[in-house]
């Protein structure tokens, strides 16, 4: 049976009118629910005027979320192989974007976890992470590019079988009216990479399905997300999962806020970002 | 006089011949000029030709980011290159590759043993929450490749995590990483090939705060050369 005699003959605008509202309110493992309030998955007790945006990204593909400042963005690995590659740029000046060198050296510490902030090129937060269950995250390897997909899997490009990361965030970028150069170094979560002695890559994986990690949003921020492979992950087949995405509404941290007062540096970059966020009525 | 006095971004004379690496005996220079302490420079670097750095007086970080000169959009990309190769430093044999993951460059001939992909570019703002906002008036590298860059067009956005030639950043098992005390010694040099027509932006770092110059930024000279025919 055709999906045309589904609905009737697409043959007139009133058939193919019918057909296509007959498709609404297909549900399948990877997408947007919309409202988001009416998701699952929400920590208990959060009210439904707090809860802002829901979707499960497919493995090998994108989102983007435009976030308020306070805002938590939760990212679950619910079968165990995602690898959430993300770049965050400042909604207020968008050429102020995440610096992955900067987080790194600033925090003396190449390892994210819980309490690390993912800084900016201007000395602020843009994010920290509050909560994170995984602990094996990549500051490294970056995301994948089409050239190498090609090579390691046949096909790279975005609507392909084996997506690049760098083809789906380049897409990202345009709908908010970024180009390919506004690009920056990507972290990923959720893939963990280690450094030996000798500055060699050591790709350790994934800790298992289920893991969690809360972003909070210390600026209003545009948050790209491409779910794909590590570029180092050694395993031959293109091995991509769903990410789930959560974001509800919370509250940016304060001077006293314990990420805020666990080192000098991080208790400089909140009281670069506060200021910046109050002058500029943010 | 500024916070950082003892700035000196005249121009240097050229060193001449007589000093040359040896190994560049018989190839013809295109190109010799000496980056004053805490300045910038940038050149094009046609396909072919080597690019030679010499660390002058030792441990001194050269702040150097690479453009292909076409199209600079597609412009060095750390996590590319230290994907490629498998290992965070650069070494003899390292190719430095795009954001496209296309070589722009080949580290063919390393007289320090590693060079550092991941400590990236001081900042006044960096320094800010490095050091505390009584550095914010020092000079910095980021300010190095604005200048340069608004010379080729480039901008803030087209700034991304560069290469720190002779810069030495341990990363420990822990994760711990940081700038410590330089490989580096007087005299000794680096050369890099250049795969296509390239824009290479450099930043002689000025920073003093922390041991990548030794607290001391000296001079570096750049030659670019090429086979004799």
């Amino acid at each position: 049976m055709s999906e045309a005699s589904l609905a009737g003959s697409t043959a007139s605008p009133s058939g193919a009118r019918a057909h296509a509202r007959a498709q609404g309110g297909t549900r399948v493992t990877t997408m947007p629910t919309v409202p988001a309030a009416t998701a699952d998955g929400w920590p208990a007790g959060l009210a439904e005027a707090d809860r802002f945006a829901a979707e499960t990204v497919a493995g090998g593909n994108y989102t983007t979320l435009a976030v308020q400042r306070g805002t938590v963005v939760e990212f679950t690995d619910l079968d165990g192989d995602a690898c959430a590659h993300l770049a965050i740029f400042n909604q207020a000046q968008l050429d102020e974007r995440l610096n992955v060198a900067d987080t790194v050296k600033i925090q003396w510490q190449a390892y994210l976890g819980e309490g690390a902030m993912l800084l900016s090129d201007r000395g602020r937060v843009l994010a920290t992470i509050v909560a994170d269950d995984s602990g094996a995250h990549d500051t490294f390897a970056g995301t994948s590019t089409r050239a190498v997909n090609e090579a390691r899997y046949g096909d790279g490009s975005a609507h392909g079988s084996s997506p690049a990361g760098r083809e789906l965030l380049i897409l990202g970028a345009a709908k908010h009216g970024l180009a390919p150069r506004d690009l920056p170094p990507t972290v990923a979560l959720f893939q963990g990479v280690r450094v030996a002695d000798d500055g060699a890559l050591v790709f350790t994986g994934s800790t298992g399905p289920g893991a969690v990690v809360r972003l909070r949003f210390e600026l209003p921020a545009v948050l790209l997300v491409a779910n794909v492979p590590s570029p180092v992950d050694p395993r031959p087949e293109y091995t991509s999962t769903p990410v789930r995405i959560r974001a509800w509404r919370g509250d940016a941290a304060t001077l006293e806020s314990p990420e805020a007062t666990a080192t000098p540096e991080a208790a400089r970059a909140f009281g670069n970002t506060i200021d910046y966020a109050r002058m500029r009525g943010l | 006089m500024g916070i950082d006095a003892g700035s000196d971004l005249t121009p240097v004379p050229p060193l001449g011949a007589a000093s040359l690496p040896a190994r560049l005996a018989g190839r013809v220079i295109v190109l010799d000029e000496v980056v004053a302490r805490r300045g910038p420079w940038s050149a094009i670097v046609a396909a072919g030709d080597e690019l030679t750095i010499v660390d002058l007086e030792g441990n001194q970080a050269v702040d150097f980011l690479l453009y292909d000169a076409a199209d600079t959009a597609v412009r060095y990309s750390a996590p590319d290159t230290i994907s490629a190769q498998g290992n965070v430093y650069l070494s003899q044999g390292s190719v430095l590759r795009a954001n496209t993951g296309d070589a722009l460059m080949t580290l063919v001939h390393d007289e320090v043993g590693r060079h550092d992909t991941i400590g990236g570019a001081c900042s006044k703002e960096s320094n800010s929450l490095r050091y505390g906002h009584h550095t914010v008036h020092q000079h910095a590298c980021v300010e190095n490749f604005l200048a340069e860059g608004a010379l080729w067009g480039l901008g803030k956005r087209d700034l991304v995590s560069n290469i720190n030639f002779y810069m030495n950043v341990p990363v420990e098992a822990d994760g711990a990483l940081g700038i410590v005390d330089g490989l580096s010694a007087p005299g000794l040099s680096l050369s890099l090939r250049a795969e296509r027509d390239v824009l290479v932006l450099v930043s002689n770092c000025p920073q003093i705060n922390n041991p990548c110059n030794g607290f001391n930024p000296t001079p570096v000279r750049m030659l670019v050369t090429r086979a004799a025919r």
